[in-house]
């Protein structure tokens, strides 16, 4: 790989084991991730994709520090070139490493919007409550929502506005990490592609961003590189290009997942 | 507000029936109790000495010839006049002798009420945050103990421990021996009261504490709480701003149903410190077949009940907004 951008986040080997009782008196150790190896670079979109229910949540979660308290993982993680230490991880998680999970449940069903935005780290930390305000009426003027929607709870958003809302709250602490956990799900498919396209903006913004995702058509449409995982493991990495000279049938070195996952997809079915 | 109006409505109706199935179910049980009126109340001895005009006398005023029905017809019509008869046994109205007593419980119950929401609550909060560390296995077993023990029986151990060993608080009653109703002062009446009052609120903690770190567990296993560690909230903010949040609705209305765990309890605990308050009248008119008190006391807590879930419902409605704004549309 030429012209290698500045990796903001690297892993190697990483594996994620849960400890569960077998019985009564003996515990197992359920590995569910085994071996992970991605990078993403500086102002690089970087697409892991699979099946649902293989465990990528658990990525994202791992680089964040915020595995369940019986979970535990191995293996390298190193962000801008340093070792992530559960310290670290403590102090850069809601500030330059930023989540955004999947779904309006989570977000405190209780809260107004508007007070939740509010509770992101740099508004906590600067105390200054209107510049939060000040900044939060910005990102609603940038993606389109009314200024209102700060007054609702989340049972009363859209599938779309939650999304919105979700990525204001990444966006509001200037990330240099954006870990994006199956954003779209839910979402039909005009609205999935303007989801995806503010992920594309945070990038060439800048920020790293690594978009957790099933769709292989969605990563198609912004990702620069596209990591295949499948049973726990990293098995490939494919540039979007790559796939149109399988489609033009020119050969390409490719795992036989990636191929079978590439023409599985809807518009490549007649090719069948 | 229509809807406000119409729900009230229905609520009355409601408590309405409630109270109507509740003097019935209570007459027929002390109808059918084996209990003589006269044997209990008068005694056998005293009965053997009688003539039978006296005797005569006494069934009438215990009302042992008039059929249960016409008994029942008579007291009801009554009611609905807001009679509620007079007590046999204290030969007193019976609203008076309800109010004398629950003026004497009323501190007790309260204070065991507030005290086992707010520890309760405190402690299951405690737990359920800090769920599989020392302090949760620590207040789990306590409350299970709690939760497990009989209410007589630690009404008995703290008369033990503080009244008889320690010497510290009176035995039972709810003023001093010998002393003139005039010169007791709110002081000691205060003094009487903490032993019922901390026996109740006791046992009342266990419920409270076990539904409230089970909640808090939820809400902590949440993905929102999940969501919040993301964004680097520390333990403590998450708590403040999102566990007391979705566990105070729940707390609330178990709160509000526990006022009848409350009121069971304190039949008991006012029996072991022989004090004079509405749970051991409920007892004494029980087993004196003293009718109109006993469904006079009945449908005093039935009512106070009610309320209680009543309050709890509104509230809901009031303070969540998916059933507030939810409703709106």
């Amino acid at each position: 790989m030429s012209n290698e951008k500045y990796p903001v986040l690297e892993v190697k080997g990483l594996s994620i084991s849960f400890d569960q009782y077998d019985g009564t008196f003996t515990k197992k150790d359920l590995s569910t991730v085994k071996n992970i190896n991605i990078r993403v670079g500086e102002g690089e979109l970087v697409a892991i994709v699979g099946a649902s229910g293989s465990g990528k949540s658990l990525l994202a979660h791992a680089i964040l520090g915020i595995l369940p308290y019986n979970a535990s993982y191995k293996g390298d993680l190193k962000y801008m070139g340093e070792e992530l230490t559960p310290e670290r991880q403590k102090e850069l998680r809601g500030s330059e490493i930023v989540l955004v999970p999947q779904s309006v449940a989570y977000l405190d069903p209780l809260m107004k919007t508007g007070k939740q935005l509010a509770l992101g780290k740099s508004a906590r930390l600067d105390g200054g409550k209107t510049s939060a305000k000040e900044k939060i009426s910005g990102l609603f003027k940038r993606y389109n929502l009314p200024e209102r929607t700060s007054e609702l709870y989340p049972f009363e958003l859209s599938g779309g506005m939650a999304r919105r809302i979700l990525i204001s709250s990444a966006v509001m602490e200037n990330p240099k990490l954006v870990i994006a956990d199956e954003p779209t799900p839910g979402l039909n498919i005009e609205v999935a592609k303007q989801v995806i396209s503010h992920f594309r903006e945070m990038a060439d913004d800048g920020a790293g961003v690594l978009l957790i995702t099933h769709d292989l058509e969605l990563a198609l449409e912004c990702a620069d590189r596209i990591v295949v995982f499948r049973d726990g493991e990293t098995i490939d990495e494919v540039r979007p290009a790559d796939f149109e000279k399988v489609s033009t049938g020119e050969d390409v070195f490719m795992h036989p997942y990636t191929k079978e996952l590439y023409k599985s997809m809807p518009k490549n079915w007649e090719e069948k | 507000m229509r809807r406000i109006v119409s729900y009230s409505f229905k609520q009355l109706g409601r408590m309405v029936l409630l109270l109507i199935a509740v003097s019935i179910l209570s007459f027929v049980l002390v109808s059918i109790s084996p209990i003589d009126p006269l044997q209990a109340n008068v005694g056998e001895a005293a009965l053997a000495g009688m003539s039978e005009a006296q005797i005569e006398k006494l069934r009438e005023y215990w009302g042992v010839d008039t059929p249960p029905f016409e008994r029942y017809m008579n007291w009801a019509g009554d009611v609905l006049r807001g009679d509620m008869g007079t007590s046999l046994l204290y030969r007193r109205p019976v609203m008076e002798v309800v109010f004398e007593k629950f003026s004497n419980s009323v501190i007790v119950l309260l204070f065991a009420w507030v005290f086992s929401g707010v520890l309760g609550f405190a402690l299951g909060v405690l737990a359920g945050v800090n769920r599989g560390r020392f302090i949760d296995k620590a207040i789990n077993t306590v409350t299970l103990v709690i939760a497990s023990t009989p209410s007589f029986w630690l009404a008995l151990v703290f008369l033990m421990f503080f009244s008889v060993y320690l010497g510290i608080l009176p035995v039972g009653l709810s003023v001093p021996i010998g002393q003139l109703a005039s010169e007791v002062t709110f002081g000691d009446k205060l003094l009487h009261a903490i032993l019922p009052a901390l026996t109740l609120s006791v046992t009342g903690i266990a419920n409270i504490t076990l539904h409230t770190r089970e909640k808090m567990i939820d809400v902590m296993e949440s993905d929102y709480v999940l969501f919040a560690k993301a964004r680097g909230e520390s333990t403590l903010s998450i708590v403040k701003n999102h566990g007391i949040r979705n566990i105070i609705l729940p707390a609330m209305t178990l709160q509000f149903a526990s006022v009848s765990e409350i009121f069971g309890g304190s039949v008991l605990v006012e029996e072991v410190f022989s004090y004079p308050g509405l749970g051991q009248a409920a007892v004494n008119a029980g087993l004196g077949a003293d009718v109109p008190l006993l469904l006079g006391i009945t449908l005093i807590m039935a009512g106070i009940v009610f309320t209680g879930n009543l309050i709890a419902n509104v509230l809901y409605g009031v303070v969540d907004p998916r059933i507030r704004r939810g409703g709106e549309r």
